[in-house]
């Protein structure tokens, strides 16, 4: 009895950490290119929708989620031209982005409210499923909660192992070194930048073909920029992100808990606490600037402009 | 690549305005586009879009009535980008405002007194101003990021904005909808005759041109210019970052609060669980859109407020969702940016090779 309560907050939490983790890795890697782009939140609802759109269409929850990361990179390549090829400020694209999504999404979206479409099954992993407690919620949840955690891995191995993730990170820190060494400083931001998006879609076919699997027009409701708020708690280490993703779904766990326990706390007042939470954790983390300046790329947000 | 960007090295004048321009003419072209892939005639769409809803009196009314709060929170946020000072969170501290006051409106006997009123506009400044300087501290007190936490907390606004009309403020009399009592007539924003022009679409423009003579002729408005275009500079010149952001900040609130409970007691009438169809981040492309200065901001929130009918006209006579409100919107400030590069840069085409070395 215990523990089967156990297991289901677990995987309450497993499951309001996974959109954050997938989007604030892409984020991760986009920043660490030294691009940083505030429109998470916008390309995760045109994921969303396109996620959810396709797999209505087709009827495969997984053709949805491939076509919400496309969706996730063509929005993306409208934030990079304009930052990176047009040098505009980093902080207005960004949020030009997110505005654009939230319009695009909800008139794309405006044929689909209260139409259902498949949702993504849960896959169990033959032998470590059957483990009590810890296989339901690791080893048998929907693909994309596998994904996030190889992803997660991946990235911390490209970022820190290898050398086209060191050519990264140099991009990120001196994009006139990077430069002067030969390195194409725009080419690899645009790659960056795409793969982000890709990331935000998917996060967003998350919310749609799982989470809350029916489409309104606030799908997300700020979790994109909470993503945001996990890059800078992780201090650009990918596996903080795990921490924080993880702290955040556990205070989702908490005011689900609270409300479960009859305790009479106004509902809005309950769900206003991932938000407080966010701030809470920003001001924790931010407080001592210097490490945040020793970690920060160097480049961050600045626009790059080859003269030779 | 066939063009390159070559930098000027000085501010293009012409340009500064000219992008804004621009940036309209290519969205007026886009939507066209969008018209025409969903369907609908282009020319019709756009005239329907742009033209029909301010094709007659009670149309340029509602245009100035949409426009009052985009104005008011854009002149604000103006103020805050001049300065670096990255708010994004107009739609909070409209709310905050319009809670404060509300509050007050609500709690006292209706029409008492003469002061009722102005002490409700009061408190609708003071709780956006409580909101943003809330910004203000985690930025200056734990270097928490503006962007961030000013985001965050439209979502606890609205979200305790919820609570009270679903839960203490419900008007008991409402059927049990989630909305407060109507205002009574001794907290309501006064309208001019007939129409539904209300002090709210006066004060927006007289605000933005005291704002103009502020920045334009203060040391104030001096040194916002300074630490948002070189902050080495300002900090050489001794000039206080912390006030010049808790200035942005408290300014940009308190119109923003002040937006909010004129919307309530105004057009609205009552508490209701959405006050906002997204003025805050409308009034963040009317900043742009009005290179941020307070005077560019009255015109672009004009045009913002069209958008907002135009998508409206648009459900209504073409059948289409107002959400190409937020299209339109989000094109034009895509186009606005890009086409800001002609500012800094001019282009030039890239000639061949073996001329160029000539």
């Amino acid at each position: 009895m215990i523990l089967s309560m156990v297991t289901t907050l677990a995987m309450s939490v497993v499951a309001a950490s996974t959109p954050l983790l997938i989007a604030a890795s892409g984020e991760l890697v986009a920043e660490k290119s030294g691009v940083l782009n505030l429109g998470v939140e916008g390309m995760m609802l045109v994921g969303a929708i396109a996620g959810f759109a396709t797999a209505h269409h087709s009827g495969s929850a997984m053709l949805g989620v491939g076509v919400a990361a496309l969706a996730g990179i063509g929005i993306a390549m409208i934030f990079a031209m304009l930052s990176l090829s047009f040098l505009a400020n980093q902080v207005a694209t960004g949020l030009a982005l997110t505005i654009f999504g939230h319009g695009f999404a909800a008139l794309l979206g405006a044929g689909y409210v209260g139409i259902s479409a498949p949702v993504l099954h849960p896959i169990a992993i033959p032998l470590l499923s059957a483990i009590p407690v810890l296989g339901p919620v690791l080893f048998d949840e929907n693909i994309l909660v596998y994904f996030a955690f190889i992803m997660l891995a991946v990235i911390a191995w490209f970022l820190n192992k290898t050398h086209a993730g060191l050519i990264l990170r140099a991009v990120g820190d001196s994009h006139d070194a990077a430069h002067a060494m030969g390195y194409p400083v725009l080419r690899i931001r645009y790659a960056a930048v795409a793969f982000g998006g890709a990331m935000a879609g998917i996060a967003g076919a998350y919310f749609s073909l799982f989470y809350s699997p029916l489409w309104s027009q606030d799908l997300t409701a700020g979790r994109g920029w909470i993503a945001l708020a996990l890059v800078v708690f992780s201090a650009w280490r990918p596996l903080w992100l795990l921490v924080g993703a993880y702290l955040f779904g556990g205070i989702t766990f908490f005011s689900l808990y609270v409300q479960g326990l009859g305790i009479s706390v106004p509902s809005p007042l309950v769900s206003a606490l991932p938000y407080v939470g966010t701030v809470l954790v920003l001001v924790l983390i931010s407080r001592d600037a210097r490490r945040i300046r020793l970690n920060q790329p160097a480049c961050l947000g600045k626009y790059f402009h080859a003269t030779a | 690549m066939l063009f390159r960007l070559e930098p000027r090295g000085e501010r293009s004048g012409f340009w500064s305005i000219g992008s804004p321009v621009l940036a309209i003419l290519l969205t007026i072209v886009t939507m066209m586009v969008i018209f025409a892939l969903l369907g609908k005639p282009p020319v019709q769409g756009i005239e329907t879009f742009l033209i029909t809803p301010i094709a007659n009196v009670s149309g340029l009314s509602s245009l100035a009535v949409r426009a009052a709060p985009l104005i008011m929170i854009g002149a604000g946020l103006a103020l805050c980008y001049r300065a670096n000072v990255w708010n994004i969170g107009g739609d909070g501290q409209f709310t905050m405002g319009a809670l404060a006051g509300a509050g007050v409106a609500l709690a006292l006997p209706n029409g008492a007194f003469w002061w009722e009123y102005p002490l409700v506009l009061a408190l609708g400044v003071l709780g956006g101003m409580v909101w943003a300087g809330l910004v203000a501290w985690l930025k200056l007190k734990f270097n928490a990021n503006e962007i961030l936490t000013s985001l965050m907390l439209v979502y606890v606004a609205n979200l305790i904005l919820v609570w009270l009309v679903t839960g203490p403020w419900r008007d008991p009399q409402g059927f049990g909808f989630p909305q407060s009592a109507m205002f009574g007539a001794g907290a309501t924003t006064p309208d001019f005759g007939s129409t539904s022009i209300h002090l709210g679409c006066a004060l927006a423009p007289v605000l933005a041109l005291v704002l103009w003579q502020i920045l334009g002729r203060s040391v104030l408005g001096f040194q916002l210019r300074v630490v948002g275009q070189a902050p080495r500079a300002a900090r050489f010149a001794g000039f206080s970052n912390a006030r010049l952001t808790w200035i942005a900040l408290l300014v940009s609130g308190g119109l923003s609060g002040l937006a909010g409970i004129i919307e309530v007691t105004g057009p609205i009438g009552q508490l209701t669980t959405t006050i906002t169809p997204g003025y805050g981040f409308s009034a963040v492309i009317v900043a742009f859109l009005g290179r941020l200065h307070p005077v560019g901001v009255i015109f672009a929130g004009l045009l913002l407020a069209l958008s907002y009918l135009g998508g409206d006209a648009a459900q209504i006579n073409l059948n289409m969702p107002n959400a190409i409100t937020g299209i339109f919107q989000g094109v034009l400030l895509f186009y606005l940016l890009g086409a800001d590069v002609l500012i800094l840069h001019r282009v030039r085409r890239i000639r061949p090779r073996a001329t160029e070395a000539a």
